[in-house]
């Protein structure tokens, strides 16, 4: 059964449509990198998924969490899914720990102490626990960027979206990032990423969608995706990385 | 006639300036409190709400803050109340005040980067949630330095209430000019006890907004 | 409330209300350019001056922006004149306004030169130009431009402001609204209709410096 599953889902701008008909389902513990041009809608994909943006057609549900346009609704899927963002959003007035207890504590109402303990051990997840008292502006790129992995999973989501994670990084601080990722991977979360990494596309991932003008243009496993494209599109896309 | 001093006529100004402290106070606090609600109709989600709280900051910004005393004074006086000329003043600046701030605190709450709203909502908070726990604190941040450098326009604001009436620091500027035949005295001096309310708040404003900028640099 | 409202004196009443918007329109416009030439004066002087005229011009930009215009306003017209200086209710108007705005948007300009890229200064000094012409050719006009809308802003406030100047009877839109009260009664109408006036003055000023803006500024330079 599938974990994730987008229907016919179409997004326009204005005159604009970005997503033109979008299907794809996701299995339990799949990792599936999407690929694509710059301007090809993927970032929109992935934000549409989070309900931050409104879809015009199709639908998308998430573990039986339908997304609806209510406050409710929204509500129950995003505790089903976290969302990584390129430029980290790390709450910059809170600490660390504030950052990653904050929504367990407003949203899920988890008392103080336990919400501590859990941020505690996600930062231990990220290789972070020593910086539990920072605020954001002291810290790296890439260790941001790990907060904000660890302030999703103490959520307890059982998807992640990662759009570009890296993207906004010095090429030294990628890695640390990347083996994060591919350590909740292996710990068989669910991951929907946009990458322009494709050495780690191909290495982690079990799925490899390739986005072309608003339509999922090739979908296969790596090996296949990476070594056979079936399209002009994407060899020519293969072909300027 | 009588000589006056010039300690007599300061000592005549300073009293009148508590009345100019009590209703600068007063009309900065209330237009505070009516500003917040503007703030949050005019960031709501709702479109008529906005555009409400949209044309009340334009009719009070848009005309003079004379010409509202004058309606406040003359306007509550059709319900058939004497309206004391205090009710008037408060009134008026409140309201006008509120515009202002409201008008302030929207620019900083927009000043408050997109991926905030974002970065919360992907985390399931609800728009309430976001307001309290993300937004507001850091827009408050920014917020300060301009609300501050706003209360010396307010001080400076009651100055007009001299003239339907209420009894504060102009009003007495003009009352011991007319006793004491010493016109550039006595408002020399009216405008050295302003310039001793004003100026420190205006210091402060820029000294707390040039802080705020160099924290942003090392951010 | 049993008021009715009456509007019949407008009839009777118009020129009065048509001299006093001429009186503040003529008040704004000469506030305007006079205030804003003070202002670019002083914003060179407090940014690139002497070192002596910087004081004084703070002093200045200072004084004005921390006490009522109202006051500005008395000490001209009835401080001044023992001193010697004998002014008409229209001169201490317009003169009033030009400090007060010269004060406003020297403030307003010093910011914009102060965001002037360091590189401009030092092209102009390579091209063997001196400071005064630098600031003349190549800074001046960008910095105006990045600061019109908040000049323009003020330039209203000030307009708004103007309103006071009926207390020293200069004939102004106010004036004529006290003048027309004190005539039928009709405080609250004549009023109203004046605050309309100003709200519709506020919205063509701002318009007519936002066509100005481009007319000086005909293309868009880099920041
Ligand atoms: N808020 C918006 N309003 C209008 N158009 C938008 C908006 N967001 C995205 N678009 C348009 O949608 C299209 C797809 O954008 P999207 O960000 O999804 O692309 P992308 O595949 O993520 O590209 P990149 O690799 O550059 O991040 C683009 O043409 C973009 O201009
Ligand atoms: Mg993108």
């Amino acid at each position: 059964m599938s974990l994730i599953e987008i229907t016919e889902v179409r997004k326009s701008y204005g005159e604009n449509e970005v997503l033109k008909g979008i299907d794809l389902d996701v299995a339990p513990g799949e990792v599936i990198a999407i690929i694509g041009k710059s301007g090809s809608g993927k970032s929109t994909l992935l934000r549409c998924i989070n309900g931050l943006e409104t879809i015009n057609k199709g639908s998308i549900s998430v573990a039986g969490a339908q997304l609806l346009d209510d406050e409710v609704h929204l509500k129950a899927l995003r505790l089903k899914v976290g969302m990584i963002f390129q430029q980290f959003n790390l709450f910059p007035h809170l600490t660390v720990g504030g950052n990653v207890m904050l929504s367990q504590m407003v949203v899920k109402k988890t008392p103080k102490p336990e919400a501590e303990t859990i941020a505690r051990k996600m930062l231990e997840r990220v290789g972070l626990a020593h910086k539990f008292d920072a605020y954001p502006d002291e810290l790296s790129g890439g260790q941001q960027q790990r907060v904000a992995i660890a302030r999703a999973l103490a959520m307890q989501p059982i998807a992640l979206l990662c759009d570009e994670i890296t993207s906004a990084l010095d090429p030294e601080l990628v890695a640390e990032v990347l083996a994060v990722v591919r350590e909740l991977a292996a710990e068989g979360m669910t991951l929907l990423m946009v990458t322009h990494e494709m050495k780690f596309a191909r290495d982690v991932c079990s799925r490899v969608v390739f986005m072309h003008q608003g339509r999922v243009h090739e979908v296969g496993p790596p090996e296949e995706v990476f070594a056979r494209p079936q399209t002009p599109e994407l060899k020519q896309f293969l072909g300027l990385h | 006639m009588i000589e006056f001093t010039i300690w007599d006529i300061l000592r005549n100004l300073l009293l009148a300036t508590r009345w100019t402290i009590v209703l600068s106070f007063v009309s900065f606090l209330g237009g505070g409190i009516v500003g917040l609600g503007l703030l949050f109709l005019r960031i709501s989600k709702r479109k008529s709400l906005r555009s409400l709280a949209r044309y009340y900051i334009e009719l009070f910004q848009g005309t003079p803050l004379l010409m509202q005393l004058f309606i406040a004074f003359f306007g509550l006086g059709l319900f058939g109340v004497d309206v004391p000329a205090w009710l008037a003043a408060g009134l008026a600046l409140i309201l006008w005040t509120a515009a202002f701030l409201g008008e302030i605190w929207r620019g900083c709450v927009e000043a408050v980067a997109k991926g905030q709203w974002e970065a919360s909502a992907s985390l399931g908070m609800g728009w309430l949630q976001q307001m309290r726990y993300v937004i507001l604190p850091q827009a408050m941040k920014v917020a300060v330095p301009p609300t501050v450098g706003f209360s010396v326009q307010v001080i400076k604001g009651t100055a007009l209430t001299s003239i339907i009436g209420f009894v504060e620091l102009s009003k007495a500027g003009t009352v011991v000019t007319n006793a004491t035949f010493q016109p550039f005295t006595v408002y020399g001096l009216v405008a050295l006890i302003y310039f001793a309310l004003c100026w420190p708040l205006s210091k402060s404003s820029q000294i707390l907004e040039r802080k705020l900028n160099v924290a942003h640099r090392n951010h | 409330m049993n008021y009715q409202f009456e509007f019949g004196w407008l009839l009777e009443y118009y020129p009065q209300i048509v001299k006093g918007i001429g009186i503040t329109v003529q008040l704004i416009a000469v506030g305007a350019v006079a205030g804003i030439s003070l202002g670019i004066c002083c914003a060179w002087a407090r940014a690139l001056g002497p070192a002596w005229l910087k004081p004084v011009v703070a002093a200045y930009v200072e004084l004005i922006r921390n006490t009522p215009f109202l006051i500005q306003l008395f000490f001209i017209f009835f401080g001044l004149p023992s001193l010697g200086l004998q002014l008409s209710e229209l001169q201490a108007a317009n003169i009033a306004m030009i400090v007060n705005l010269g004060a406003y948007s020297c403030e307003i300009i010093r910011a914009g030169i102060q965001a002037t890229p360091r590189g401009q200064f030092e092209a102009g000094a390579s091209l063997a130009m001196t400071r005064f012409e630098t600031f003349r050719h190549v800074v001046l006009v960008p910095s105006l431009q990045r600061i019109w809308p908040a000049l323009s802003s003020q330039v209203v406030i000030v307009m708004l402001g103007s309103a006071v100047v009926s207390q020293i009877a200069a004939e102004d839109l106010t004036f004529a609204a006290n003048f027309i009260q004190s005539r039928t009664f009709r405080a609250f109408e004549a009023y109203i209709v004046s605050t309309i006036i100003y709200l519709v003055l506020a919205i063509l000023l701002r318009q007519a410096l936002a066509i100005v803006g481009g007319f000086i500024f005909p293309r868009r330079t880099a920041r």
